[in-house]
């Protein structure tokens, strides 16, 4: 509760806090699910927990790109780019990430071309920069990141750029969290959702899940107050047994979305059949691939990739962490083997990953309270 | 990943529509504009940028508060870091990510 008084508006805070509880009928347990991984690291980081009552249950979902990509797209990028005339380019979110033989930064240690961009379109530009290499751009990112790529793409064919592609790996948010609602396993009572994804796909693409799934989901905004206030709106609609989909997030997100986004994606983008994620095993139609007229910037075609399913080291658990069946400090290997400074899985790589956000905000935490109070 | 700085539009060029300089507290970059050419913004006003393209027009006081939920989150600083980034400025050095 200390943190309270740091937050903009204290006594907002508390007053919505104390919403919840009246809320929250004691003798449910509720299960909320904060699809996005910026989500994740805010609850964390601001402590929300602390303002809930024990009963309401905050589950991590899907939503962090680099934790749901499979280890083996990551050796698949990194085989591309044992090609000398090749430049790897991703953001800096992907460098730490480890594949089988290693990260991205590790392979740069070897020798291999490795460079952060902090833009798709800085790829292109190295591409131009460079005419004797080939500089290839490791995609990854959901909705939010997509339109970007694709943009990237629009330029580079209407530029006639022929030394740059895309190693494709943009997910959808919407087939994770329907593979999510029919998992047997799972029970969710409702959802959090996305804020910036919803920029870009807007509102309506969630409306099945209050219509056909009778459960409710407001899109939220990153603030302390932003998520107690989507959790207040659920709850409200549990209470009422309703289920809407509704927009805590207005200031930024048009329930439309933005449509110039969308038609960049679906001029470059089609569905891929099906696609791994990390966790959630192959789900249908959930992730981007270059469409035919865009084959000649596309990695995954213009060279040879192993496209071998390679399994996570044995006792990392970060699969069932996706999945929500296990909370991070409950893997084998949670700070102990795995953390952020040497991160054996995803999970522990991006702010966003849960158990990062759990290791740097409730184990130091705890961690410390430990060691003062054993020191006294 | 899910990092959306807010960065206000100083400069657009008549010939080069899908581009614009915008100003990060201070940090001076070009951005692309393709994802708000149905609504193209003006010199003034205030967008939300993600790797490098402005994604949606915001108000002033809600840039404001974006850059204070940046600074809460602790991600101020690999904001300013992206946006010091873009045209390939500073980016020799991934071990600093
Ligand atoms: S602690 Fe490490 S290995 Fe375990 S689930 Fe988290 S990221 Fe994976």
């Amino acid at each position: 509760m200390k943190f309270v008084d740091e937050f903009r508006e204290p006594e907002v805070i508390t007053r919505t806090s104390a919403e919840i509880r009246r809320l929250a009928d004691p003798s449910r347990h509720y299960r909320i699910m904060e699809v996005c991984g910026g989500h994740t690291h805010a609850i964390y980081r601001f402590g929300l927990k602390d303002l809930l009552p024990s009963n309401i249950e905050l589950i991590h979902g899907p939503g962090c790109p680099v934790c749901v990509l499979p280890m083996g797209r990551i050796d698949d990028g990194l085989a591309i780019a044992q090609n000398p005339e090749v430049i790897f380019t991703a953001f800096g979110d992907m460098m730490r990430v480890p594949g089988t033989l290693g990260s991205p930064l590790e392979h740069k240690a070897r020798g291999m071309d490795v460079r952060i961009v902090y833009s798709p379109a800085d790829a292109l530009k190295l591409a131009e920069k460079n005419p004797d290499r080939h500089v290839m751009f490791f995609a990854i990112g959901f909705e939010t990141t997509a339109p970007s790529t694709a943009l990237t793409l629009l330029r580079a064919k209407a530029q006639g750029v022929h030394n740059f592609s895309v190693f494709c790996n943009h997910v959808t948010i919407i087939p994770a969290i329907r593979a999510i609602l029919d998992s047997p396993d799972m029970r969710i009572d409702a959802f959090i959702g996305p804020g910036h994804v919803s920029t870009v796909i807007g509102c309506r693409p969630y409306e099945w899940i209050a219509k056909n799934e009778n459960k409710p989901l407001a899109v939220s905004g990153f603030e302390p107050l932003d998520i107690l206030q989507s959790i207040v709106m659920v709850l409200r609609q549990l209470k009422a047994d309703e289920a809407r989909i509704e927009n805590q997030y207005k200031r930024v997100v048009p329930w439309e979305g933005n449509r110039a986004a969308l038609r960049a994606m679906a001029e470059v983008f089609e569905l891929r059949p099906y696609f791994e994620w990390r966790g959630l095993g192959f789900i249908s139609q959930s992730a981007l691939r270059l469409r035919e007229s865009y084959a000649e910037w596309d990695a995954e075609r213009r060279f040879e990739i192993p496209g071998v399913r390679v399994t996570d080291p044995k006792a990392a658990q970060c699969g069932e962490v996706l999945k929500g069946v296990l909370k991070p400090h409950q893997c084998k290997l949670f700070g102990n083997e795995c953390t952020p400074e040497h991160p054996i899985g995803a999970l522990m790589v991006s702010s966003e990953g849960s158990c990062a956000a759990y290791f740097n905000y409730e184990h130091r935490k705890t961690a410390m309270v430990t060691s003062i109070s054993s020191g006294a | 990943m899910c990092l959306a700085i807010p960065g206000q539009v100083i400069e657009l060029f008549p010939d080069q529509p899908n581009i614009a300089v915008i100003d990060v507290v201070g940090v001076r970059r070009k951005v692309d504009l393709g994802l708000l050419q149905d609504n193209l913004p003006l010199k003034g006003d205030w967008v939300l940028i993600h790797v490098g393209f402005a994604m949606s027009k915001i108000s002033e006081q809600d840039a404001l508060d974006q850059m204070r939920t940046l600074r809460a989150l602790g991600e101020a600083e690999a904001a300013m870091q992206e946006i010091q980034g873009y045209g390939l400025e500073n980016t020799e050095n991934p071990e600093a990510s």
